[in-house]
């Protein structure tokens, strides 16, 4: 397996372990995390931190009877709501919860690129891009920030190359064309947290109709 | 200096409670965080009564999900911090929080007292490192991990010690990346 060479910020993993993420950003750290054991010793690091806030956190007083309720409660069969979420194939478990284990519903945006949207809202986007190999992902800018991670295959554009597991982030002012690499497709989970603007694919009128 | 280097009684309660479904390690344990948490929870923003829901709900998963609980690679308050968090974010926003995928030991895994021993000395350090902070730095990262910052704020705060605080913890996770990757290649 190749070496993941673009992480997690620090501060990002931060927000992770807090929950205060964008859903979509959130996703993306999830399925980085389930590919790269470095972000995930430094996830649990996080996570160490936390707990030891929790630690020192003032204790207040429970209501009377709590505690019998709640060991009362223990012998209760339950039936799991959440069960972990699994891989399948080159989609790791979080990305098939946001397809809810359903294969991604591919929609051509022409040149062979194509999308599947997997959330789309004022909090920001999610969807999986396939790129064939040597073609670009159109030009276009950022509104707010862009996570791009690869799933499968590569892609370069002015800041470096990306492989799988992968973390390209690119914000407002990073003007870039990625280009996929040759050999498999790229498939690329992307996430941002506002609409995309395109600049050279599709005219700016058509970008509500496309979502892109 | 021998005293020092016995596992911390959170983690053995934790561990009887995995191993041997232990009921009165529970109470030990519930004892211990159930108070904490409802203070940390309401500093997090919930009122009383939403606050008393969580610590439940939380306390009752760490009896159901005692299997994941693994002293290698997390102290049992890291681990109930993150059930602590995910419990408040699905209530608050009503989206199932994205988690990663789990790792798995073998069913019959030892625990390797040496590695445990290793995690709790950082984690203490740790303790001591957040508690010599200068005060507005503390509150600074408590707000971060109580979830009252936002990634860019979180960004914005250079002077937050965040990777040298994470750096002493990490240095003890990072022995394990080895066996992570084991864990996780199928």
């Amino acid at each position: 397996m190749k070496t993941i060479t673009h992480h997690i910020p620090d501060p990002m993993l931060a927000a992770y372990a807090a929950g205060t993420l964008p859903h979509a950003f959130e996703v993306v750290v999830a399925t980085h995390v389930s590919m790269c054991d470095t972000c995930r010793v430094s996830l649990e690091a996080h996570q160490a931190v936390g707990g030891a806030i929790l630690e020192n956190a003032d204790a207040a007083d429970l209501p009377e009877g709590m505690k019998s309720d709640v060991m009362a409660l223990l012998d209760q069969p339950i039936d799991d709501p959440q069960p972990a979420p699994k891989r399948a194939g080159i989609y790791p478990g979080p990305v098939m919860h946001a397809l809810r284990n359903r294969a991604p519903r591919w929609k051509s945006l022409g040149f062979g690129v194509r999308q599947s949207i997997l959330s789309d809202g004022p909090e920001g986007s999610l969807r999986l891009l396939h790129i064939p190999p040597g073609r670009a992902v159109p030009d276009h800018g950022h509104n707010g920030m862009e996570l791009t991670l690869v799933l499968q295959g590569s892609f370069h554009d002015e800041t470096g190359t990306f492989g799988v597991g992968d973390l390209e982030i690119a914000d407002e002012e990073l003007e870039h064309t990625p280009i996929a690499g040759e050999g498999d497709p790229c498939i690329c989970l992307a996430a941002t947290d506002a609409p995309l603007r395109f600049r050279t694919f599709v005219p700016r009128v058509l970008q509500p109709l496309f979502r892109i | 200096m021998a005293a020092d280097r016995e596992i911390s009684e959170q983690t053995t309660w934790m561990l009887a409670i995995r191993d041997r479904r232990d009921k009165q390690a529970f109470a030990r344990l519930f004892d211990h965080y159930a108070p904490r948490l409802k203070g940390f929870v309401i500093r997090s923003g919930l009122d009383a009564a939403q606050a008393e829901e969580v610590v439940q709900d939380v306390m009752l998963t760490i009896w159901r999900k005692a299997e994941q609980f693994d002293p290698e690679r997390a102290q049992v308050s890291g681990w109930i911090y993150q059930i602590t968090r995910n419990r408040q974010i699905d209530v608050v926003r009503r989206v199932a929080r994205a988690v990663p995928e789990e790792l798995k030991h073998e069913d019959d895994h030892e625990p390797d007292p040496g590695q445990v021993l290793a995690l709790e000395e950082e984690t203490g350090k740790l303790k001591q490192a957040l508690k010599r902070l200068k005060p507005e730095q503390r509150t600074m990262i408590e707000k971060a991990y109580l979830g009252d910052l936002t990634h860019q704020e979180i960004q914005a705060q250079t002077g937050l010690p965040l990777g040298t605080i994470k750096s002493r913890i990490r240095l003890g996770l990072d022995r394990l990346r080895h066996e992570l990757k084991e864990l996780r290649e199928p």
